[in-house]
């Protein structure tokens, strides 16, 4: 397959592009930073349409602690500026290749990192969004104000949509000041049990973590708790006190920000592994470490929200199909997403095992009404939209 | 035209204040026998009401201003009964609207006069308490201060509108209510994780659950906040968090706004993130001082109430910051809460803003607009020119970490209601000018529909039309509500086509 790069340099540009294919019946597969190839392998597209050139900061509303920026703009670049200002954009996914997520990217997924336990996802710190839809209108809605109700909030059904409803060509985003300090209390285990009880334990207190993290790797558990502000240390001594009196080997680290590096590396795969997401509740945690390694896997995950990432070593494809196969029964029915795959797994087992219910009807309906010619990244999302 | 909260603890009820003399009779459109018997069948024939007398209850919601009476009331007492309502009404192509305790103040529960109201008054379970996941599942007619209850005395449920005691978990999902302390907190939107909806057709669709990113499109982020019009939700997951381990609230008065405004914005820049941080001018000081006697000062120009909670060793900390920095920033007199009755006092005079204005005005309009933080002194000068202007007084209470306003008008006589609605207005065009928003929190209801244009072009219109459709194509659900003018929806422009690969997720690569 072999298709052509666009990169238009304005929203207007993009909106022009994608009535001009549709009119043509041609697909466009929509890119950012290019680093996550995920969802179905969907239909072949004639264009690329990479958003690399919309790369302005429209505003950096300091004093309000709110961003407007285009899609085309690397976190990496987002957080450098931010920090200057001693502001941050709460999310930390992993960044992919060469650091090259860009924020169209990441809301485009729904990605994200350790932050989100105390932050939220993309979808809780859009506040609006620009978008150019298939029929080459933009539209907006929302606003750049932390509080708003006017209109529906598409911004929300924009974030994680995979580019299926148009592209984004604008977000709207609330910052949040970067705290003075930081340190993470850690406790170890080889007992997956006792790894969520502590978890458990931690989460139901009324210390306020900024991540709350845990990591099953090589028959080992460990717990992460990283607290932020004028009081980091003393909350970090409670959090360990804590993790010893369930019985945890616990410590602090006050240089911590390795140990976190770590977590977010292990959301993705190395070469010829995959990456499966695991929509569970903390009360599955154990059960999800279990079959991490069962599965020779890596896990890490959000512990009080549920959330894991289980990363397959690099394997035969027919080994990772069987071996993701064997994960999601086991889960069952939590959601288990495959995010990075090689491609012939992606072919060979449907990478968001949506069941046809009510809600997927529903979904398709939405995709009808936002692009009907089906122009924007055809078949990649749940159901073959 | 206004209300009060009778009986500040539960339950409260909402009475109108002064009724009109038009009360409209009931001006509904005769509806037809089949559907009114199989409604009588499903709910049975208590739980139906097509009686003039009864269905003047629910007429309005909060602004009473707004009125119109349904062919028939409902009170479903399940999620089957209200799906079974729903497609009664389908069947015979009957608009309905969903209705929860009714303390919208959009209209956003405003009956269709030929139409049935759906109330949800009578689902008041608590369905489950799952403290290990943070969850608790309720169903719509359950009351946002139930829900904290249903999960005291370790967790606590934080979006807290000031109308809590009364209004519905529904009414919050569909207005994605917020309340104090929603700036550290979030919203509405950010707590439920899961919702069991049924569609104008009649179609039961199960959205999210008690797990996060769930895959697919965020169809329960659109449908918070989307104002009953995508349709009505049965069954509601809601994420609850610990209750912090020390709260310290305190009040600082100063002259005036402006010097609050500016310790508001030292206060946030300064990266303490307050659970709470709200405030009063002097109009809303002297009424609410008037009705709840905590003690504030009527002759401050404004009180900021700065509540921080969280870690105690954290909260200690930054206090003394917080306390040091309304000095430096004018403060007059500083008031700390020495205990929970103490605090309660102090809350309590900031929730009863609304309700109190009763007492310094016979009339008043409730304004909520947002604006960028920065501009809160330049959009309140603007405000008090536009009062002068049209000689009526304006109270003002924000959110003030969010920059949500609530501008009171207040006026005299019904003659002048025009008037004030039309200042009211003015207020939002200079929020919008601000490059803020036209509601915080209230909805636009019926009551903002003609303000929209001025926030949303005609394509940011037609994409919102777009999401209705594909839930409520034949526009049952709460028409007449949220756009500024009706619109059909129409047929899908050419055939969807699924590829039977793709719809497996396998496609052609090569
Ligand atoms: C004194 C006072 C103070 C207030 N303070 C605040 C505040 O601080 N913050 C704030 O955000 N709001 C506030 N409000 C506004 C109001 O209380 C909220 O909007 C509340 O969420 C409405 O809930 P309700 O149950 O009364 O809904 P209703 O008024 O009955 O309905 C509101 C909307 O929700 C829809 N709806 C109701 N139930 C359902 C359902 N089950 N499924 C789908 N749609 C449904 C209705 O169709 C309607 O459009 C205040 C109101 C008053 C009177």
């Amino acid at each position: 397959m072999s298709s052509q790069l666009l990169t238009p340099a304005s929203a207007q540009e993009a909106a022009q592009a994608l009535r001009a294919y549709r009119s043509r019946g041609i697909a466009v597969r929509i890119v950012g930073g290019g680093t996550k190839p995920w969802g179905g392998a969907g239909a072949s597209c004639g264009v690329e349409l990479g958003t690399c050139a919309l790369g302005a900061v429209v505003e950096h509303n300091r004093g309000d602690l709110t961003a407007v920026l285009q899609p085309g703009l690397c976190l990496r670049e987002l957080d450098e500026l931010f920090s200057s200002a001693g502001q941050m954009l709460a999310l930390d996914p992993p960044l992919g290749e060469g650091d090259a997520a860009t924020i169209g990217g990441v809301v485009a997924t729904g990605d994200s990192g350790p932050l989100r336990h105390r932050y939220g996802a993309p979808r809780d710190l859009v506040l609006g969004t620009t978008v150019a839809l298939a029929d080459g209108t933009l539209a907006r809605a929302g606003g750049k104000v932390i509080k708003n109700v006017a209109g529906y909030d598409l911004a929300k059904l924009f974030s994680g949509s995979f580019g299926t409803l148009g592209l984004i060509t604008e977000v709207a985003v609330r910052l949040h000041p970067r705290p003075p300090a930081q340190a993470t209390a850690t406790g170890t285990t080889d007992d997956a049990g006792l790894l969520q009880r502590a978890a458990t334990a931690l989460s139901a207190s009324s210390l306020e973590a900024q991540s709350l993290d845990v990591r099953w790797e090589a028959q080992t558990g460990t717990v992460l708790a990283r607290f932020a502000g004028v009081a980091a240390a003393a909350q970090a001594a409670a959090a360990q006190r804590l993790l010893s009196g369930v019985g945890l080997q616990a410590a602090v680290t006050e240089d911590d920000d390795e140990l976190w590096a770590r977590q977010r590396a292990a959301q993705r795969s190395a070469d010829g592994g995959a990456v499966i997401r695991v929509s569970g509740t903390p009360s599955r945690l154990a059960e999800a470490c279990v079959a991490a390694q069962v599965a020779g896997a890596t896990l890490v995950g959000r512990a009080a929200l549920g959330l894991s990432w289980i990363a397959l070593p690099t394997a035969a494809p027919g080994e990772l199909v069987t071996a993701i196969a064997r994960v999601r029964k086991v889960l069952a029915p939590s959601p288990c997403v495959v995010l990075d795959a090689p491609p012939y797994v992606r072919a060979h087992l449907d990478p968001w095992d949506h069941p046809e219910d009510a809600a997927l009807i529903l979904m398709r309906r939405v995709k009808e009404r936002f692009d009907p010619a089906r122009t924007c990244n055809p078949g990649i999302f749940v159901g073959g939209i | 035209m206004s209300f009060v909260i009778v009986a500040y603890s539960s339950p409260a009820i909402l009475v109108p204040r002064s009724l009109p003399d038009n009360t409209t009779k009931n001006a509904a459109a005769p509806i037809e026998r089949e559907l009114l018997e199989r409604l009588y069948a499903i709910c049975g024939d208590e739980h139906v009401l097509t009686e003039s007398i009864q269905l003047r209850t629910y007429e309005s919601d909060g602004l009473l201003q707004y009125r119109a009476a349904p062919a028939a009331v409902v009170l479903p007492g399940s999620a089957a009964e209200v799906r079974d309502v729903v497609r009664a009404c389908s069947d015979a192509n009957v608009p309905w609207v969903a209705r929860g305790a009714g303390s919208g103040l959009s209209g956003g529960a405003l009956p269709v006069a030929e139409g049935v109201l759906i109330a949800v008054t009578r689902m008041r379970r608590v369905l489950e308490v799952d403290l290990d996941n943070g969850r608790v599942v309720v169903e719509p007619g359950v009351t946002n201060v139930e829900v904290s209850a249903a999960v005291a005395p370790t967790h606590f449920y934080p979006p807290d509108p000031s109308s809590q005691i009364v209004c519905s978990i529904g009414g919050n999902v569909a207005e994605n209510s917020g309340g104090a302390h929603c700036f550290k907190y979030g919203f509405t939107t950010n707590y439920v994780t899961g919702l069991e909806v049924v569609l104008a057709d009649g179609a039961v669709v199960q959205l999210g659950g008690k797990e996060l990113d769930v895959p697919g499109y965020d169809l329960l982020g659109a449908f918070v906040g989307s104002e009953g019009t995508l349709g009505i939700c049965t069954k509601i997951t809601l994420r609850v968090i610990p209750l912090p381990e020390a709260i310290k609230t305190m009040v600082a008065f100063f002259e005036t706004t402006s010097q609050a405004g500016e310790a508001v914005s030292e206060i946030v820049s300064g990266g303490v993130v307050p659970g709470a941080i709200e405030m009063m001018d002097t109009l809303t000081i002297q009424a609410a001082e008037q009705a709840v006697g905590a003690g504030f000062p009527t002759d401050a120009g404004a009180a900021l109430i700065v509540e921080l909670d969280g870690s105690r060793a954290e909260c200690e900390a930054r206090f003394d910051d917080v306390v040091a920095l309304c000095e430096r920033n004018g403060a007059t007199s500083i008031r700390i809460a020495q205990d929970d009755a103490d605090r309660a006092a102090i809350w309590r005079t900031r929730k009863a803003a609304f309700a109190a204005m009763g007492r310094v005005a016979p009339n008043y309009y409730v304004q909520d607009g947002v604006i960028p933080r920065t501009k809160l002194p330049e959009v309140l000068a603007k405000i008090s020119a536009l009062a002068e202007q049209y000689g009526m007084r304006v109270g003002n209470v924000f959110h003030a970490g969010d920059g949500n306003l609530h501008p009171l008008v207040c006026y005299d006589g019904e003659d002048e209601a025009e008037r004030a609605e039309e200042l009211a207005g003015r207020i939002l065009e200079a929020c919008v000018d601000a490059g803020g928003s036209i509601t915080g929190e209230h909805g636009i209801g019926v009551d903002k529909k003609r303000h929209m244009p001025k926030m949303f072009d005609e394509p940011d219109l037609a994409a919102f039309q777009h999401l209705r459709c594909a839930f409520d194509p034949r526009g049952l659900a709460n028409p007449g509500k949220v756009m500024p003018t009706p619109r059909l929806c129409g047929e899908v422009p050419g055939p969807y086509r699924t590829h039977p690969l793709e719809r497996d997720g396998i496609a052609e690569r090569f």
